[in-house]
């Protein structure tokens, strides 16, 4: 079973986090070495980090059909800040993953505990259960 | 003499895979080892042949290679450990290659089959290994099947085989009493690996690895290897008589199309007729097992020519029999199916009241998708809509979640 965990923990406006180095470098290990689990146990399908939300653009269609962009974010908007494709035996191994992303270390060591989305992904029908 | 590669040949490269295998393993007394071996001896084989021929003997050019590659380790895994003389006097002894061939045992795939599905593995990792072990699918070959990156496969693979080594169980075949409760795992992954397939070929992965096609490959030569059990005979007749309705089940747009409205004529009459033989000649043995039984639902579905002319009241009596046999809340289900088509859908609809304490189907997408069938049955049109769009919310199918999401749709009207 395939499943999409979301980290959506950037907020509108802000940049770069303002990390000491310590700190910001027991994050990026603490990343890696989860990437490296999930390759070594089979499970890790695809992972991505996205932009900081100031290089993001909202784009729709104008009346011509031609690309209108747009910069301007509320400041209340919570966005993507990166994804993890996993394929695990059950979902609790998927909340069990999500749990690990979750407390990842942030300033002073502490976990950050941010919430991570988890969903599905449509992949067809579970086999029928005999 | 050296013949040409042609499109027989890589058929030939993988019904020789768990033949070699075995033969090395069995020498060796080392699966793992024997088996990234003989992984490398096909991709050996792959590069080769195309260019330079296939071998007059192909099975003893594989095991040569793939002899030679454990050797090899054997080798520099003793020179590093400076030790066990045993294991360096026995690599040292490997006069004849030809001994080995001598050596096959026809048991040797059984043997192969049952490690590979293993109770200690995860389903993923059984299903993996047997593809590659016995199935010799390649690595890159089952990554592309279950959508994932080759290396998190290899992985998986790798993993599967550490369990094994860790299990400590010998190659050889398992005690007489042991034998029931493994051969009712390596169905089951046979199973699992067909409804896999069967379940990908809806939608749009049109390029995926066709597994559905290799279960039945498999169920086939483990047929050759057990011509006597009556299940599976039965899982191979299950697993032709449900892909004999491949092509009926999906529309020019990738719609599901349920069995009442599927198109009977683009069923495939040469599998019907191969699983009616396979289930008649199993019957007559007179023992029913899980398959069997599923087999023979499935195959009076294939020979009513109309949907209204099936023999609901036989298909009644068969998921009795299977409540019986092997009950499931996923039996409970179909059962309530069929009693709604003999008797009236009030009578499933009760059916299908006690399956919502069960908490292995309470929230699965096929009892809302039932209900709501049956519901719409019964003229109550909101609950149904109800129950559509709940089905539609849970399923993990795209083209399932389409036709039910459309089914909602058209009781609402416009």
């Amino acid at each position: 079973m395939k499943y999409i965990l979301m980290m959506n923990t950037m907020k509108a406006g802000h940049g770069v986090p303002e990390w000491p180095q310590k700190d910001l470098q027991a994050h990026i290990a603490f990343m890696l070495g989860l990437n490296k689990e999930l390759h070594e146990r089979g499970e890790f399908v695809s992972a991505e980090g996205l932009s900081f939300p100031d290089q993001a653009k909202l784009v729709r269609a104008g009346k011509d059909g031609r690309p209108a962009t747009d910069g301007i974010f509320p400041e209340s908007k919570e966005f993507l800040a990166g994804f993890w494709i996993i394929d695990v035996d059950n979902p609790q191994r998927a909340y069990e993953i999500a749990a690990e992303v979750s407390a990842a270390p942030g300033p002073g060591g502490a976990p950050l505990n941010m919430p991570i989305e988890v969903r599905p992904i449509m992949s067809g029908p579970p086999p029928d259960m005999l | 003499m050296i013949k040409k590669w042609d499109a027989t040949s890589e058929h030939l490269l993988r019904e020789l895979t768990p033949q070699v295998l075995g033969a090395v393993a069995r020498r060796f007394r080392d699966f793992s080892s024997a088996e990234d071996a003989v992984q490398e001896a096909m991709i050996a084989a792959f590069t080769q042949w195309p260019q330079e021929g296939v071998p007059e003997n192909p099975r003893a050019w594989l095991i040569q290679v793939a002899c030679r590659r454990t050797t090899d380790w054997m080798r520099s895994e003793i020179a590093r450990r400076e030790r066990e003389t045993a294991v360096a006097a026995e690599t040292e002894n490997l006069a004849s290659l030809l001994d080995i061939e001598a050596d096959m045992d026809p048991d040797d795939t059984l043997i192969l089959l049952f490690m590979c599905c293993h109770p200690a593995l995860t389903p993923s990792s059984a299903i993996a290994l047997t593809l590659r072990a016995v199935g010799g699918l390649t690595t890159a070959e089952i990554a592309n099947a279950f959508l994932v990156p080759e290396a998190t496969m290899a992985q998986r693979i790798s993993r599967a085989k550490q369990t094994i080594k860790a299990s400590g169980t010998p190659f050889r075949l398992p005690s007489p009493h042991e034998r029931t409760e493994r051969l009712t795992a390596v169905l089951h992954v046979l199973y699992l690996i067909f409804s896999e397939g069967y379940a990908s070929s809806i939608g749009s992965h049109l390029q995926r690895f066709d597994l559905a096609r290799e279960a039945i490959r498999l169920t086939r030569n483990t047929k050759t290897l057990l011509p006597e059990n009556a299940e599976v005979a039965g899982l191979l007749a299950l697993m032709l008589l449900t892909d004999a309705r491949r092509a009926a089940r999906t529309g020019r747009d990738e719609e599901l199309i349920p069995l009442d409205k599927q198109d009977r004529s683009s069923w495939d009459q040469a599998e019907i007729s191969e699983g009616i033989e396979l289930l008649t000649a199993t019957l007559a043995k007179g023992s029913v097992g899980l398959y069997q039984l599923q087999a023979a639902i499935a195959a009076v579905h294939d020979e009513a020519e109309r949907a209204e002319n099936t023999d609901w009241p036989q298909i009644l009596a068969l998921y009795e029999l299977l409540n019986r046999v092997s009950p499931s809340p996923m039996v409970t289900l179909n059962h309530a199916i069929a009693a709604a088509m003999v008797r009236g859908p009030a009578q499933g609809l009760k059916l299908l009241r006690a399956l919502d304490a069960d908490p292995r189907l309470a929230t699965h997408y096929r009892l809302a998708a039932v209900r709501a069938h049956l519901l719409e049955k019964t003229g109550d049109y909101d609950a149904a809509i109800e129950h559509y769009r709940l089905a539609a919310a849970r399923t993990t199918s795209i083209p399932e979640r389409n036709y039910l999401m459309t089914q909602a749709a058209r009781l609402a009207g416009d």
